[in-house]
Order: structure tokens, then C-alpha cells, then sequence
């Protein structure tokens, strides 16, 4: 199915789940249902995955697109370093958080979603993809070079005086054509 | 305003009518369920959770109906080509059916939601409500069994005590089948967002297959009639009386035991229809697909730009149309769009393919190692499907704006207007063309270069040089064109193209180009047409709307835009 980055759908599909999962979860503490526990846990493991999933990776080949905002998230995912940067780890975590919601039916579409989320991270992770948050390229200011701050040392090259003063009769042979006089007494 | 209006106008009129039926729908079944009086007693088991799940489905169904018809081209083709009594205004509507497409896929996004959650709260009350939370009568509704021998008929779905909401669900058909193509319809979303689409277009056109399995399950979905009403008795059943009386129904005459059935199926009659109309469509493909196509000429371009020449019995096209090329040794699957670049006055077809992905490299690989002379890899072709460009000649004035590759609907239009020109052709009403070609590198030119030179030598012949206006811009440029530029500004045609126009440095200043268009047609309307990038769209189409007069003798701008 051509070069396909399988975090990239695994991405969306999780941030998906995880606001199905929660608001599964919502429903069922609201309507105070029967097992209102699992829907509580569900709320939690809902926006825990949200925010895990907002900031997108930095692909492989070609340009990035964030989401708005995502920057200070990237952070937060970034300090994890190993945990957040392999995705075998994600998919276990998504495949142990989706479990506790198929106990009860408000957060059974979540619990579903979810694991459909860590099945295609499984996959990302033995295509060997990896997890790269998207920085913002620190510009290095154009230095001007030091040598502009010094007046030149020597003139610039100019053919021998005999040639450059123009003689009035003699422009055909001139080196180049001046647009003002140059002798003293026009 | 009255410039928006020109340009918008009926796509926020259809727009309106749409939400308009979708409120209608919804506010109409929330108080059909809601105050209706054969749901009094299914309200008294699920409170308004009822109304709120079946209102959505109402939207639902209208909008599981429409959703099919935008993606159908070959309709859309007919109904393009059917318009042309009703003006160009009519016709621009079908040019935005992707949009409406996802703004439909939106809605049914939201309704499932609503309807979903709703349900939740049902399967959560009726187990409830067997269980004895709710108070007597709603137990006693709930004890109703479905037995012939004792003549009742059961309101609750749930009729056991260890029932519970998941069982519910997934042993009814419609709670299976709600599931299941939720799930679908969550995984058709997920891998249609831009991101996906634009990178991994596989990805998407695959998985949106499913489809397929929400269509099956959305017909099923009611096949177990689980949403139940009262019937009237003989003798009636009279609830206001009866509820006080619980321990006499069946007793008394006036208290006969209530009777409950199931309501008929709805949604196959909403959808039955687009379903045939869409199988025909892929059935339409098919048949074309199986079409014999040969190659009259193969090129390589330089830049990595393949020219095909191809010719199928019985192909008609007209400007700026494309076709959808399948190589089945490529992919047996997949279907690409190509603009095609020859004039309806050829007795051939011809496309420029460029190099971008995994299918156009494979072609272009497997071409090149073709023997001289020899026929190509066997395509099938489907189309031609109109876009805008077919109304370029209904302006007195056209301007044509093609960004890199995206120039090709135009190297048609120009062909065509060149032959036209030969024939004299009294359907061209077209009296001026502004053409501007941008492109970021040179070496992108030279295929189209050509076309231009050909075109330039036979207006000047023919003394018609202020028909067609064209300017060149190169945005990609660098030191090293400007000082080819200027050791060689003093010759007569231009470095880079050969032709006699010089290429501009830079982008467009799109102001003054429209102001200039304004001066030099002061009472036209002009049409807009671009195949380029959407930023650019964004920027012409305010263009349009700034430059355009409402008083009819001043010029008009109308925008147009192809996208693929």
C-alpha cells in the first residue's frame, strides 16, 4: 500500500478513541449506570490519550503539518523520551488501557477503537517507525560578515591614469564612456 | 456583499435548504416520539431518551441518502451536460460535490453521536426498568411477556432478569448492526482526514470501502423492529385510566391487557434508491473499463513528464475534461485522474503524466523500457468527467491562471480555441484571453513552450495578436537567472521559453492584473478559471469578489476552480 507511515492513521484513530472512550465515559457516570466505575476509568484513559496523541510526530519523508497548538504537548510527550518514542510501548499501553471498557456498554465503542488503534501501532512499530516530535528550526541570524565594518584598504582596480582621463578627441579609444566631464576646465 | 452574493449566492441557498430539512426532520420526529400518544407507555419505561435517539435517525436516513449521490461522476456528467439550458451558475453547484460530500459525512458523524449516546441511556433504562427501579407501572409494562397463549405482547426488549445493556445490544440485530457500522463509519473518518488522504491516498480509498458494510448494516438496522408502539385494541386500551389500575388489566372492560408491536423498517425505502444509482455507477465503470484502448504515440518529456496519445471507439471529449487511467499491471485497483491535454478537434486523446508517486513511476518505468514503436501496457480509461473549464468559452472575457502542472486543463483550451480559430467557429464567444502560467523551475516548461511558439506564429499571421494575452512568471528563480537575464536582456525572445512574451520574475501582483483585465474590458464578464493550489484559490477568489461590480455594466469577475 505504497510508502505508508502507519502512525500517521494510528495517530488519528487513537485521538478518535480516545474522545469516543471519554465521552462513553461521561455518558455512563452522568446516567449513573451500572458500572459506573469502568466509565470513570474511561473518562480518565480517554484524555489521558487525548493529550498523548495530540502532538503529531515529525514524518520521515516530507513536510509535517501540526495541529494547532501543539507545542506545549510535544514538550510534556517529549520528556518521556523512550517510553513516548517507541510505539510497541504505545501499543501495549492502548491495548492494556481499552481492556477495562468493554465491561460495560457506554465504553465498549471506545474499548474497540482503541484497540483498533493499537493494532495499527503494532504495525508501525515493526514497519520500525518511531515517534519525533516536531521542534521549531531555530534560525540562526544571518551574521554580517566583520569585514563590513571596515573601510576597504585599497582602491579599486582602475586602468593607468593616461588611459582614464578622456581626451575629447581620442573616444573611440577611450577604455569607457564618462557620463560627466572629467577635466577640470568644462 | 452584493459581490459575495454573485458568486456564493446559491451554494449558501442549497446549503440553507439542507440544515433547513435536516431541523425540519429532526424537530418533526422529536415530537412525533415525544408527545405521540401510541409511545406514552414506551416514554414512561425511557423518558425522552426515546424522542432523542429516533429524531438523529430521522436526519440519518436523509442523510445516508444524499451522502451517495455527490461521489456518482458519471450522473453528475449527465446532469452537467442536461444543464445547459439552466446556466453556468447551475452547473458550478456540481463542481463543489466533494464538499457537500464531506459536510453530509459531517452531519451523519453528528447524528450518530446524539443517537448513539441516546441508545446508551435506553438499553441503560430498560434493564432498568425490568428490574423494578422505575417504580410499578413501568415494571409492570416490563413483565409484559410476548406470549400467544396469554395474548400479550412485550414493550421491553429485555426479558430477563440477567440481561444486561452490553447483552442487549449485541444479541438484537440492531443493536449488532449499530455497532458495527459505527466502528465502520469511526474508521472510514479517521483515514479520510486530510493528513491521510493527501500522504497515503491507498490508505484512505481502501478503508472508505467499508461503506459497503454500513450500507448492509444501516439496511438491517431495524430489521428487529426493537422500537415498539401501542395498538389500539377492541376494546381500546385507555391508558390515563388504566395506569391507576394496574392489578385489573385484563380484568376489566375498560383495561384490556395493551398490546405492543414493532414499527416497520424505514430506512431501506431512503436509501434503496442511491444504492441502485451508485451500483450502476461502478457497473457504468466497469463496462468502460473493459473497453479497448490502443496508443497512437508514447513521448518522454523531458522533466519527467510522459505524453500518451491514446484512442478508444467511441470517446468524446470536450475541453478540460479528465479521464481516470487504470493500469491493471500496475494496480488492479486503482483508479488516477488525468487532465487531458489534446482538443475535442483531434481524432486522438492525449495525457502528461508527471512523476509524483508510486503509480506514475512505475508507469513511466515500465514505458521506458518499452522497443521502439511498441504498444504500451493495457490501460482502461473511464470518463471523460467535466469540470469548469468546460465553460470557458461562455465568457466574452477568460482568464486562465495555471500553476506548475496545473496548466494542463489549458493547454486544451488553447489547442481547442487554435482549431477553432482555423474553422471559424461561430460557438466561440470567447472575444479575449488573459492566460498566466506559473511555475517554480524552467525545465517544466519546454512540453508546453512549444504549444505556446505554434500559437504565437499563427495569431500573428492571422493578425490577431490581442486575442490571447499570456504572461509567464517563474517564482523559483535565483542569482543564476538573473544573470542570464540580463547578459541577454536585449534579445528578442525570451531566454528561457523562446517565445516572444518574456517570462516575469516572481509571483503575480494579482491587483494590477485584475485591475488591467477591469481597464481593458470595462463592460465584460469575466471568467476566472484556476488549477492550482488552494492558497492561490483563496487569493483569486477574493480577487473576484472585489474587482466585481453588481451594476451590469461594469465588469463582472466569476471565479472557477478544478480540483483533483
Amino acid at each position: 500500500m505504497g510508502k505508508i507511515e502507519w502512525a500517521m492513521w494510528a495517530n488519528e484513530q487513537s485521538l478518535a478513541a480516545g474522545l469516543i472512550y471519554a465521552t462513553g465515559g461521561i455518558v455512563g457516570v452522568a446516567g449513573q449506570f451500572r458500572g459506573w466505575q469502568f466509565a470513570a476509568f474511561g473518562i480518565a484513559a480517554g484524555v489521558f490519550v487525548c493529550l498523548l496523541e495530540y502532538p503529531r510526530s515529525k514524518r520521515r519523508k516530507g513536510t509535517s503539518v501540526e495541529r494547532t497548538g501543539q507545542y506545549c504537548f510535544t514538550v510534556c510527550v517529549k520528556a518521556f523520551g523512550p517510553l513516548t518514542r517507541n510505539y510497541y510501548v504505545r501499543a501495549f499501553l492502548h491495548a492494556a488501557l481499552c481492556v477495562p471498557g468493554g465491561f460495560m456498554l457506554a465504553t465498549v465503542l471506545g474499548c474497540v477503537c482503541l484497540g483498533i488503534a493499537s493494532l495499527i501501532y503494532l504495525s508501525a512499530a515493526i514497519h520500525g517507525e518511531h515517534w519525533e516530535p516536531i521542534l521549531p528550526r531555530t534560525e540562526q541570524p544571518k551574521s554580517v560578515g566583520n569585514s563590513i565594518k571596515e573601510p576597504p584598504q585599497n582602491p579599486p582596480p582602475r586602468p593607468p591614469p593616461e588611459l582614464r582621463r578622456k581626451k575629447v578627441d581620442k573616444l573611440e579609444t577611450a577604455v569607457y564612456d564618462n557620463p560627466m566631464s572629467v577635466t577640470i576646465n568644462e | 456583499m452584493s459581490n459575495w452574493i454573485i458568486n456564493q449566492g446559491l451554494s449558501a441557498f442549497i446549503l440553507v435548504v439542507w440544515m433547513g430539512i435536516n431541523i425540519f426532520l429532526f424537530v418533526y420526529f422529536y415530537l412525533f416520539y415525544d408527545l405521540g400518544p401510541q409511545f406514552e407507555y414506551t416514554r414512561e419505561l425511557l423518558g425522552s431518551a426515546l424522542p432523542w435517539a429516533r429524531a438523529p435517525a430521522a436526519v440519518l436516513n436523509f442523510n445516508c441518502m444524499l451522502i451517495l449521490l455527490p461521489v456518482c461522476r458519471n450522473l453528475l456528467s449527465l446532469l452537467r451536460g442536461s444543464f445547459i439550458c439552466c446556466g453556468r451558475t447551475m452547473r458550478k453547484q456540481l463542481d463543489k460535490n466533494l464538499t457537500f460530500h464531506k459536510l453530509v459525512a459531517y452531519m451523519i458523524a453528528l447524528m450518530t453521536a446524539v443517537h448513539t449516546i441516546a441508545h446508551l441511556l435506553n438499553a441503560e433504562w430498560y434493564t432498568n426498568s425490568f428490574q423494578g427501579r422505575y417504580g410499578p407501572l413501568a415494571t409492570k409494562l416490563s413483565m409484559l411477556g410476548d406470549s400467544r397463549e396469554l395474548n400479550t405482547t412485550y414493550l421491553n426488549p429485555v426479558r430477563s432478569n440477567s440481561t444486561t445493556p452490553t447483552i442487549l445490544v449485541f444479541t438484537t440485530i440492531a443493536g449488532l448492526t449499530g455497532v458495527v457500522i459505527t466502528l465502520a463509519l469511526i474508521l472510514m473518518i479517521t483515514s479520510s482526514m486530510e493528513v491521510i488522504r493527501r500522504s497515503y491516498f491507498e490508505v484512505f480509498w481502501y478503508t472508505h470501502h467499508l461503506f459497503i458494510v454500513f450500507f448492509a448494516g444501516l439496511v438491517f438496522h431495524g430489521a428487529g423492529r426493537i422500537v415498539r408502539s401501542q395498538q389500539v385494541t377492541d376494546p381500546p386500551h385507555n391508558n390515563s385510566l388504566c395506569e391507576n389500575q394496574l392489578e385489573n388489566w385484563g380484568k376489566t372492560a375498560d383495561c384490556p391487557v395493551p398490546q405492543f408491536a414493532g414499527g416497520f423498517p424505514q430506512t431501506w425505502m431512503w436509501v434503496i434508491g442511491p444504492m441502485i444509482i451508485y451500483l450502476c455507477e461502478r457497473l457504468l465503470r466497469f463496462i468502460r473499463y473493459m473497453q479497448p484502448v490502443s496508443y497512437r504515440k508514447i513521448v518522454i518529456r523531458p522533466s519527467k513528464v510522459l505524453e500518451l496519445q491514446l484512442v478508444k471507439p467511441g470517446f468524446k471529449m470536450q475541453v478540460g475534461q479528465y479521464v481516470f487511467l487504470n493500469c491493471p499491471a500496475i494496480s488492479q485497483l486503482e483508479w488516477h485522474p488525468f487532465t487531458m491535454t489534446s482538443a475535442p478537434e483531434e481524432d486522438f486523446f492525449s495525457v502528461h503524466i508527471r512523476l509524483v508517486g508510486d503509480w506514475t513511476e512505475k508507469l513511466i518505468k515500465m514505458v521506458e523500457n518499452l522497443p521502439e514503436g511498441g504498444q504500451g501496457p493495457k490501460m482502461a480509461v473511464d470518463g471523460p468527467f467535466g469540470t469548469a473549464s468546460e465553460d470557458v468559452f461562455d465568457y466574452e472575457v477568460s482568464m486562465l491562471v495555471g500553476a506548475g502542472i496545473g496548466v494542463t486543463p489549458f493547454a486544451s483550451i488553447l489547442k481547442s480555441i487554435w482549431y477553432k480559430f482555423k474553422d471559424s467557429d461561430p460557438k466561440l464567444r470567447t472575444k479575449k484571453i488573459y492566460f498566466y502560467w506559473l511555475c517554480r523551475e524552467t525545465y517544466a516548461f519546454e512540453w508546453f513552450a512549444d504549444l505556446l511558439q505554434v500559437l504565437e506564429k499563427d495569431m500573428e499571421e492571422r493578425g490577431m495578436r490581442d486575442f490571447l494575452t499570456y504572461k509567464l512568471y517563474l517564482t523559483g528563480w535565483d542569482q543564476s537567472h538573473v544573470n542570464h537575464a540580463m547578459v541577454h536582456f536585449d534579445k528578442e525572445t525570451d531566454i528561457i521559453t523562446g517565445l516572444k512574451q518574456k517570462t516575469s520574475y516572481g509571483r503575480p501582483n494579482w491587483d494590477r492584473e485584475f485591475e488591467q483585465v477591469q481597464q481593458e474590458n470595462p463592460s465584460s464578464v469575466v471568467g476566472t478559471f484556476l488549477c492550482g493550489p488552494q492558497a492561490l484559490a483563496k487569493d483569486l477568489e477574493k480577487k473576484c469578489v472585489k474587482y466585481s461590480d453588481v451594476d451590469p455594466r461594469k465588469t463582472k469577475f466569476y471565479f472557477n476552480k478544478e480540483n483533483f
